[in-house]
């Protein structure tokens, strides 16, 4: 039993953070189309705020002394700031071009944005100790779970609500899905594309920021390739979902979280080195299955 | 009524020109005669083999498949299977079967053999990812990359794990670097201009209209992903004798990365596009890695700091696509017949699709 309630939590934490960084992919694909390679160094550009620039192997903690009630804020509102300034500097030139070339540009950004960063803090992983109280394990039925686990959790399902509530009941979330539902009829009905658009990377970047911040708390590091892995689960997590569906893109992503898990537990010993190959036969299989994703919206129903 | 002319007669000077660009290349190196600078060429003569395989199958089907270079990871690891000193692999790769590790063949075997076993894994993955189309396609295809990688650095008994295996034979020259791109040009030609590369083609373009006059999609596709996924693992083979030493990461989200982006930026639609952005491309990386190193301006040494050649090619990569959405050549073939780039085109760049149809998978 007990071992079932550390599993639950194991999940849902791992598929928490999944569904933060596929939330920030969605978000953008939704209204322009989009995947946003840039998106995994956007995170790890908001962690590196957390420290000076310098390139000795000892990180020398700068924002990350802030009070938490200052730091959090302001992380957020960098990552926001980045992904805004990444629209208007280079994805506004590209509203035209055929979805291969955005892609390949928003990875010609993820590359200008980390070697920035090796530039300025070496290749070097560095240590930083973040809310080292969050790290306690406490007791939950018997199971010792880190608190940390469990705060990912609460933190992404207050997010998903606050996001929901957004999106279903302002105006601006109103315009943000109609423009995601079918950009041209929105735009006709006075939705203001630049605004909706620079909205969406600004809730990314933000998401981003959350991302990182869960990310270096848990693993106590600072890596500039460290945003890569967790975007290519979530880029696949949005693809499983059905491009265009934040829902489905969400349940995506803790889905694939228990399906680490679980195969982590069912695997024999031999294999489970493999787990990760196992994970994405799946993800292989689960295309085949269903190659629209599980969850399609219904404007992306092909129409000959 | 005029005969037309055949397909081959009409597009001959595609090859011709691609091969007097890769003389040039291999001239160059003669001329400035330089060991640093010849191993530079020959690591753009592979990247060409990489980039016009991914050409085989990205160019002609329109999926975007990141999963190429893990066929390069096999055919790289299996020519390092063959040829590694029996003396060596006992004790470095203990789980291969005897007779690989009892033996050891000569290069130009083992890297025919290690070719066919990419091609073999091509097949097989292709049977299944070629049922996908858009966005879909391309994600399965970064699963199958990263199924590789995973596999290939956790199996430590036969392929070391993520620590690197040396011991292959540097065998890989400037001549051989010049074949293998050359080789690899002519078979994405003929493939091209061959009955299924039309189809193909056609499909990527009207998928239903190409449906309806008879073409199988997934058959026509598989025939490309099978082609390309051989070029991939002959250039595996190549750079594996090129570098004598391999670790899985090397076949990774860095390489398919700048390799997709030679293709985009070259134009990925057109043969020429793959060629023109590979020694677009490695001309400016090399020129800002000289850069980076170092240049003497009379007494002063002025170099740019470390990060910045990447920062300044990912730069250039930006400001090309702004300007040139479907690549330098504008997709469109270099020809006797006037120089594309001056050149409009005939027809519109890029169909431009409905937007509620976009990425949903066509």
């Amino acid at each position: 039993m007990t071992e079932f309630i550390q599993m639950i939590i194991d999940a849902l934490s791992l598929g928490s953070l999944y569904a933060l960084g596929a939330l920030g992919i969605a978000l953008i694909f939704g209204v322009i189309r989009l995947v946003n390679f840039a998106h995994g160094d956007t995170i790890a550009f908001c962690v590196f705020a957390l420290l000076w620039p310098s390139i000795d192997a000892a990180a020398i903690v700068f924002a990350g002394n802030l009070p938490t009630i200052l730091l959090i804020p302001l992380i957020l509102l960098l990552g926001a700031g980045l992904s805004v300034l990444s629209e208007i500097i280079v994805f506004r030139r590209f509203r035209s071009a055929n979805p291969a070339t955005m892609m390949i540009a928003s990875f010609a950004l993820g590359f200008v944005i980390r070697y920035f960063l090796l530039m300025l803090y070496s290749s070097r992983p560095k240590s930083i100790n973040l809310w080292a109280n969050l790290s306690e394990p406490i007791d939950l039925y018997g199971a010792r779970v880190p608190l940390l686990q469990i705060v990912t959790v609460a933190i992404t399902l207050g997010i998903l609500g606050l996001l929901t509530l957004f999106l279903k009941r302002s105006r601006y979330g109103l315009e943000m899905r109609a423009a995601a539902e079918n950009f041209t009829m929105a735009r006709m009905l006075g939705v203001r594309a630049n605004r909706v658009i620079m909205l969406a990377f600004a809730l990314s970047g933000m998401l981003a920021a959350a991302t990182g911040l869960i990310v270096v708390t848990q693993t106590g590091t600072v890596d500039i390739q460290m945003g890569a892995s967790l975007m290519l689960i979530a880029f696949i997590a949005t693809v499983i979902g059905g491009l265009g569906s934040l829902t489905g893109a969400v349940i995506a992503a803790y889905l694939i979280g228990a399906a680490s898990v679980l195969m982590q537990v069912v695997l024999p010993l031999d294999a489970r080195p493999f787990r990760d190959a196992f994970v994405y036969g799946a993800v292989i299989l689960t295309l085949i299955w269903r190659p629209n994703g599980l969850f399609v919206p219904r404007s992306a129903k092909q129409r000959v | 009524m005029a005969t037309r002319q055949s397909i081959l007669a009409r597009t001959i000077s595609t090859p011709i020109i691609l091969t007097l660009i890769l003389l040039a290349v291999a001239g160059l190196s003669l001329w400035v005669d330089n060991g640093i600078f010849t191993r530079t060429i020959v690591e753009v003569f592979i990247r060409v083999m990489i980039v016009v395989g991914l050409y085989t199958f990205i160019g002609n089907s329109g999926v975007i498949s990141f999963g190429h270079i893990g066929f390069m990871c096999i055919g790289a690891y299996a020519t390092a299977w063959f040829t590694i000193p029996p003396a060596m692999k006992k004790y470095s790769l203990r789980g291969l079967p005897d007779i690989i590790s009892h033996n050891q063949l000569p290069f130009y075997l083992s890297i025919t053999l290690a070719t066919l076993f990419a091609g073999v894994f091509a097949s097989i993955f292709g049977k299944i990812l070629v049922r996908l189309s858009g966005i879909a396609g391309s994600i399965a295809t970064f699963a199958t990359l990263a199924m590789i990688n995973t596999i290939y650095s956790n199996w430590e008994t036969v392929t070391g794990a993520t620590s690197s295996i040396v011991g292959i034979p540097r065998k890989t020259g400037l001549w051989t670097g010049f074949a293998g791109a050359e080789l690899a040009v002519i078979v994405a030609y003929l493939y091209a201009i061959s009955r299924s590369g039309l189809a193909l083609r056609a499909a990527r373009d009207e998928a239903v209209a190409a449906e309806a006059s008879g073409v199988d999609i997934a058959r026509e596709r598989l025939k490309a992903f099978v082609v390309s996924g051989l070029i991939l693992g002959a250039s595996g083979a190549l750079y594996a004798h090129f570098l004598g030493v391999l670790t899985p990461d090397a076949f990774y989200l860095g390489l398919t990365f700048i390799s997709l982006s030679m293709l985009i930026v070259g134009g990925m639609n057109s043969l020429s596009g793959a060629v023109v952005g590979v020694v677009v491309l490695s001309t400016i990386i090399e020129l800002l890695r000289t850069l980076e190193k170092g240049v003497t301006i009379g007494a002063e040494t002025w170099s740019l700091p470390h990060g910045a050649q990447e920062i300044a090619i990912g730069g250039v990569m930006i400001v090309i696509l702004i300007f040139r959405p479907s690549g330098l050549t504008r997709n469109q073939e270099l020809t006797w017949s006037g120089w594309p780039f001056s050149k409009p085109s005939a027809r519109p760049d890029e169909p431009i699709e409905d937007r509620a149809t976009e990425g949903a998978g066509a």
